[in-house]
């Protein structure tokens, strides 16, 4: 029995994308590498993995990776010691705060980052800096969930759990592209679909992937989420099917809630009216949620990143509050997050308005935090929430930020301003992963190397409140450190070592837990006592869990509020009367249409992990941006040309994809390209930075904007070894491909500039094919016999199709046929090739000629009688003969063997 | 009784002829071929190749003694016809013998141009024409001497590339700017001289042989320009001319070459001409093709059959040096066309094709020759080829699969 080398072992951990949160395995290669595969185990996912999850074996390379910490001199950013480097970041905060108050600065945290990293930096911002200053990305994602939440629970508590999806008869998934977003909490739906017969109704201005064919499909107008729900509530009610009891006995507020939803869209026809839906199709919803009592309200973006996202949230809520449909097995709201780690975010409190494990600002919890954390500066009231943070900075307000794991410059709403506002930071700190990215380009003056996915350890939560370990099987490598150290080490530095002495991420989990049990006795949801004491190697070995988890034995996969127990002070739910939808800002003839943005299946925010998979590189490589046929023709914009796409804050070159699957009047263009991976799709900067008045989250879907046609007569690609900067000029995105990097491009630009562009890129034995009056030129430059850099030139009517080409840029050498052929752009194989000409006149190659000599010709004649070859000016005899000689002279030596063998 | 048939010159030409003949008219006529060199019709291409030691002398015959007797050729080979009696109808040899004729077909083909330089005489100059010239050159080559061949156009470059293979130390000097002019243009030119040069011949272009030195045997060659090339031997492969000495003093119409119709029939009557010495329609072909093509009409002609030859589209396509060599048509690109260019030095290929309105007109290849007889029906047939002209550089099978797609 061979004993498995204990290195090649596979380590339970969990996905770092979506925040479905799926257990994954992944058995190192010892060489930096890892076989990836599901985690049969774990509940979120049981085995199953999405097309990102699985091709996180190709994104473990070091190519691009911050090794070391660096410091901002005269020249630039140079390497620097750890401790230079905290130094410089405990001085600059210290000189701050001194100058001009702890509001003065402030944290941009992220829902990728584990939960103790959160804790360590909530605990320093509100307990000893004494500002609420610390944001995260998770406020342009979920806080208009956990403010909808918090308005009617009292408190942030997803109350379902993903069993409920396979319990379910009817799954409503509103503004939330599960099919691509959510992937296999999805699957689990299209499971219980076929095998339960549950009915799927789906919610979004935009048909996606995510609606099938039997699915109902509510194309309504954007924004007007909060009118549907209102008019289901009326509808609800006006069909006595509310659940009488429970709204009398855990509930209050209903009959004002109920005023306003029947003075929104009292009726199915005042419904269809507000929302642009048939009345046909609001009815059969209205229906459908009436006669089901199994029902479960997803929601996610498309509900959330509105200016009026925490109306709808609670738009939805008030329906299943209303049919006392909550807390119970497959009927529940249920907010899908979207990052790996929002809710561990969610449960430090890391959010500037919130104070800590649920606790928020009033006297009695900020007396509470202040004592458990012995906190000298215990912050007092809520600090600023990212879109106004940034705009404090553009201010001068705050003048020092420490930015980790998140690229604000790319993901903000107007984020050309946030972008501009970073350069006028006194101190500007980044934990990142990778040395290049638009936020560290913006002029980071420490950049601090972070410990990045399979090499940090510690614990996430994903949307079903299910605790999971993060665990590392890869070296730590170069200096780099978890977050947690880094933000202790500044602790120690600013004078309060004693109260950051952490050794292991167990010990910050140990106290994040007894906070959240502290003075707790079931007052608060968020309940993790039973793990205050758990052990180093209770800690290694923990199996994914749900809280709340009072104490160690009480592991359930719990609910909330199907009996009420909510966390206001009656105990009692509220109903919300939502305000009456109308989004923020207004079209007009300058912008007459509206922007709506979000996810592409294979690509993860701004792609730092998922652009290094070739793999997950080839679903969607080019930033663009989806219009409706008629909209696209009254534009003057065809499928597969540019258009430049312009708000009142920012324009972008995006590639027109026509498709009547987007609704007329909206356009749609995708999250994840910024100036590190495309020349003008900051689709980031075109966004309004209007927000909730209750979340702080923007109304990212909704900008008005307008688009004109942008012309590129010339389409193209680079195919390269190492990054290369294109011509100014040239419209470009770059991609990850087998073997370096791909550019597909666009341009106007004559041949001869990328002639001139192209030469001291050329190594020098170089291929080349021109067509000067199509203008079409190809050249491919090589290293022995591997190709190094190769660019395709053509008239954008020939299209782009660079498959035959990528694959042999992956070869690690190719063959003189392959190198013949490479420039026609087509592969090879498939064509057999005659091989070098022996017999000019009749144009018969060599390796035709061989086929017929071991098929039987022995003479030049008879070759000459099968091909031809020899029979004109005769000039090839000789090798004819020499062919047969060759031939002869092997043939025997195999019949030897024939003879031997048998 | 079969009618007394006569051929002058025992080349390439007559042999097909011959061949033609036993195919559509065997027995018509009793043929005698005549021919000076003093050996059986041999294959003139490959004198490169047994320069080049690639073939043996005796390989190269065309065709075995017993092959003319059984198409009942009667052979004259090492005696030289010396005059043609029109009225009697009888050729003069030069051991005084007579052979009368009916009809008398004319294959002389060409002979080597000697330049008018002074010291063009002396011991050590030669000729690159006949299989003479080849015993001795490969005599010259065992010696390992200094060797300047005058000539870059085909012969010279293939006497070049023999005399270095065989172990020579060879400048090959031309007068012109680039190699093959006639067939290559600029770029072509320019990679057959590298690929050349990379088989250990020093090429000078622009190069006019001004004078030859030595007391009586080749020392040293002087250029126009001043520059001297020590040598121990000079081979002269600048040009051919036609042979039509015989034809003229017998008042048969002559011009560059013995004028001939579309049946290769001469300005008098009974009289033939193919191949190198004949002029048709104003052009003198010097490859093998158009005289297999003009043996094919005038075998036909002579069977009474009908037959016409309409000239060939000028094509090269052979080895030069080992290196494969293709053009045809407007191969240049006159003003007005498009041009194709396919250009790779490492792998020794460039390939350019010339389109006018949609057709096309011209091609030249150097180093990858797999698709020249592709283009050159594309060239004959004036095919439209405007939807497949992404492709047709990368041969027939990628742009039909296209096209087909």
């Amino acid at each position: 029995m061979n004993v498995v080398d204990p290195a090649l072992r596979a380590t339970k951990t969990t996905c770092p994308y979506c925040g479905v949160g799926c257990g994954v395995l992944a058995t190192p290669d010892g060489r930096g590498g890892a076989a990836i595969a599901g985690d049969p185990e774990h509940p979120a996912n049981f085995g199953r993995l999405c097309s990102k999850g699985s091709a996180l074996g190709e994104t473990l390379d070091l190519g691009g990776r911050l090794l070391h910490p660096m410091l901002r001199g005269e020249g630039g950013l140079a390497q620097a010691a750890w401790g230079d480097a905290l130094d410089h970041v405990a001085d600059g905060f210290r000189k701050v705060i001194a100058a001009h108050g702890p509001d003065a600065v402030a944290f941009y945290l992220s829902g990728q980052i584990l939960t103790e990293d959160y804790y360590a930096a909530n605990k320093l911002m509100k307990g000893f800096i004494g500002s609420a200053n610390v944001d995260t990305n998770s406020r342009l994602c979920m806080s208009s969930s956990v403010a909808g939440h918090r308005r009617a629970f009292g408190s942030d508590t997803v109350p379902g759990c993903y069993t409920d999806l396979d319990e379910a008869d009817l799954l409503v998934l509103v503004g939330s592209n599960a099919a691509w977003c959510h992937p296999v909490l999805y699957q689990r739906m299209l499971a219980n679909k076929q095998t339960r017969g549950a009915r799927i109704v789906v919610i979004d201005p935009r048909r996606t992937d995510t609606v099938g064919e039997d699915d109902l499909f509510l194309g309504l107008k954007p924004g007007s989420d909060t009118a549907l729900f209102s008019g289901l509530l009326a509808h609800l009610a006006d069909s006595d099917a509310l659940d009488r009891d429970y709204i009398d006995r855990h509930t209050s507020g209903f009959d004002d809630a109920l005023a306003r939803a029947k003075s929104m869209a009292g009726s199915v026809a005042a419904t269809a009216l507000a929302t642009g839906l048939s009345e046909a199709d609001v009815a059969t919803f209205f229906h459908l949620f009436r006669k089901t009592p199994r029902v479960v309200t997803l929601y996610s973006q498309g509900v959330n990143q509105s200016a009026q996202g925490t109306d709808k949230v609670n738009a939805i809520i008030n329906c299943h509050l209303a049919t006392g449909r909550i807390g119970k097995v497959g009927a529940s709201p249920f907010s899908l997050t979207g990052q790996p780690n929002a809710m561990g975010g969610r449960e430090v409190g890391g959010l500037a308005n919130q104070l800590a494990a649920h606790m928020n600002f009033t006297p009695a919890e900020i007396d509470r935090v202040r004592r458990f954390w012995k906190a000298p500066d215990i912050a007092t009231h809520e600090g600023l929430k990212a879109v106004q943070m940034f705009e404090a900075i553009a201010r001068g307000e705050i003048k020092a930020l420490w930015v980790i794991g998140t690229n604000p410059a790319v993901s903000l709403p107007d984020a050309n301003a946030a972008r501009a506002a970073l350069k006028k930071l006194d101190l500007f700190v980044v934990s990142e992963n990778v040395f290049s990215n638009d936020t560290v380009n913006s002029g980071a003056h420490v950049l601090l190397p972070a410990l990045a996915w399979g090499e940090k350890s510690g614990t996430v939560t994903n949307s079903e409140r299910r605790v999971s370990r993060q665990r590392s099987f890869l070296a730590a490598p170069g200096e780099a450190r978890p977050d947690w150290w880094m933000i202790g080490e500044v602790a120690r530095r600013l004078g309060f070592g004693a109260s950051f002495a952490y050794n292991t991420a167990a010990d910050i989990f140990r106290e994040h837990a007894a906070l959240s049990a502290f003075e707790n006795n079931g007052t608060r949801d968020f309940d993790l006592g039973g793990l205050a004491k758990v052990s180093d190697e209770g800690f290694d070995a923990l199996a994914p869990v749900m809280w709340p988890l009072r104490a160690a034995d009480s592991r359930s996969d719990s609910r909330f509020f199907a009996d009420g127990a909510f966390y206001t002070n009656d105990r009692k739910a509220r109903f919300i009367a939502p305000e009456v939808p109308a989004l923020r800002s207004e079209t007009s003839g300058a912008r007459p249409l509206r922007l709506n943005t979000g996810r592409v299946r294979d690509q993860w925010h701004t792609m730092t992990r998922t652009g290094m998979s070739p793999r997950l590189g080839q679903h969607l490589p080019e930033p663009f941006v989806e219009i409706h046929p008629d909209d696209a023709a009254q534009a003057g914009v065809i499928d597969g040309g540019h258009a430049l796409v312009a708000t009142d804050y920012g324009k972008c070159i995006l590639k027109v994809v026509v498709s009547d699957r987007q609704q007329r009047g909206m356009l749609f263009a995708p999250i994840h390209w910024s100036d590190e991976t495309a020349s003008s799709a900051r689709v980031g900067a075109l966004v309004a930075p209007f927000t909730d008045p209750f979340s702080g989250q923007p109304e990212n879907k909704a900008t008005p904007v307008s688009i004109v046609p942008h012309v590129y007569r010339q389409r193209g690609f680079v195919l390269s070894r190492r990054p290369l900067a294109l011509p100014a000029q040239t419209w470009w995105a770059r991609t990850a491909v087998t073997g370096g990097l791909g550019y597909l491009l666009a341009d106007n630009a004559a041949v001869a500039t990328w002639k001139e562009w192209l030469q001291p890129v050329l190594g020098d034995d170089v291929a080349e094919f021109e067509d000067t009056a199509r203008g079409v030129f190809r050249a491919a430059s090589f290293v022995g016999d591997r190709i190094e850099t190769c660019l395709f030139i053509s008239p954008a009517a020939d299209g782009v199709d660079w498959d035959a080409v990528k694959a042999l840029f992956a070869a690690e050498a190719v063959s003189d046929e392959q190198r013949r052929m490479l420039l026609s752009g087509k592969s090879a194989d498939g064509h057999a090739s005659v091989g070098p000409i022996v017999c000019a006149c009749f144009g018969v190659g060599r390796t035709t000629i061989c086929d017929v000599i071991a098929a039987g010709a022995g003479t030049a004649a008879e070759i000459g009688a099968q091909l031809k070859a020899g029979t004109n000016c005769g000039s090839c005899i000789p090798e004819l003969k020499r062919l047969i000689a060759a031939a002869e002279a092997v043939a025997p030596a195999e019949s030897k063997q024939m003879a031997a063998a048998n | 009784m079969s009618e007394p048939l006569v051929i002058i010159g025992n080349g390439m030409a007559a042999a097909r002829l011959v061949d033609e003949l036993a195919r559509c008219a065997l027995g018509r006529y009793a043929i005698a071929v005549i021919g000076d060199e003093p050996r059986l019709a041999y294959n003139r291409v490959l004198l490169s190749s047994v320069l080049a030691g690639e073939a043996t002398s005796q390989e190269i015959e065309l065709k075995p003694a017993a092959w003319w007797r059984d198409r009942g050729v009667t052979l004259k080979y090492g005696s030289r016809a010396t005059a043609i009696d029109m009225a009697a109808r009888e050729v003069t040899m030069a051991n005084g013998k007579v052979i009368s004729f009916s009809k008398l077909v004319l294959a002389t083909g060409s002979n080597a141009l000697r330049l008018p330089v002074p010291g063009g005489d002396l011991d050590g100059v030669h000729t690159f024409r006949d299989s003479r010239d080849v015993d001795m050159l490969i005599e010259l080559a065992a010696r390992k001497k200094r060797v300047v061949v005058v000539g870059g156009g085909l012969l010279g470059l293939e006497a070049a590339y023999g005399l270095a293979k065989a172990g020579s130390s060879v400048t090959l000097i031309h007068l012109m700017d680039r190699l093959m002019e006639r067939q290559l243009d600029a770029h072509a030119g320019a990679l057959l001289k590298t690929l050349v040069e990379r088989k250990g011949v020093t090429v000078l272009l622009n190069a006019n042989t001004a004078r030859i030195h030595g007391e009586t045997q080749v020392e040293s060659v002087e250029l126009a320009d001043g520059r001297r090339l020590d040598a121990d031997a000079v081979i002269f492969a600048a040009g051919i001319r036609p042979n039509i000495s015989l034809a003229r003093e017998a008042g048969i119409p002559v011009n560059r070459g013995i004028v001939v119709n579309d049946q290769m029939v001469t300005g008098t009557d009974g009289i033939f001409a193919l191949g190198e010495c004949a002029e048709h329609r104003g052009t003198c072909y010097g490859l093998v093709e158009p005289a297999y093509e003009q043996a094919k009409v005038l075998a036909r002609h002579l069977a009474g059959h009908e037959a016409a030859y309409g000239g060939s589209v000028l094509a090269t396509n052979l080895k030069v040096s080992g290196v494969s060599v293709f053009s045809a048509g407007d191969f240049i690109g006159a003003e007005g066309t498009e041009a194709l260019v396919l250009n790779d030095i490492r792998r020794g290929t460039y390939k350019k094709l010339v389109i006018a309105n949609g057709k096309l007109t011209g091609a030249v290849l150097v180093g990858d020759t797999q698709d020249a007889l592709w283009y050159l029906e594309l060239i004959r047939a004036g095919a439209d080829i405007a939807d497949m002209r992404g492709d047709i550089m990368f041969g027939r099978s990628v742009a039909t699969r296209a096209e087909a797609a």
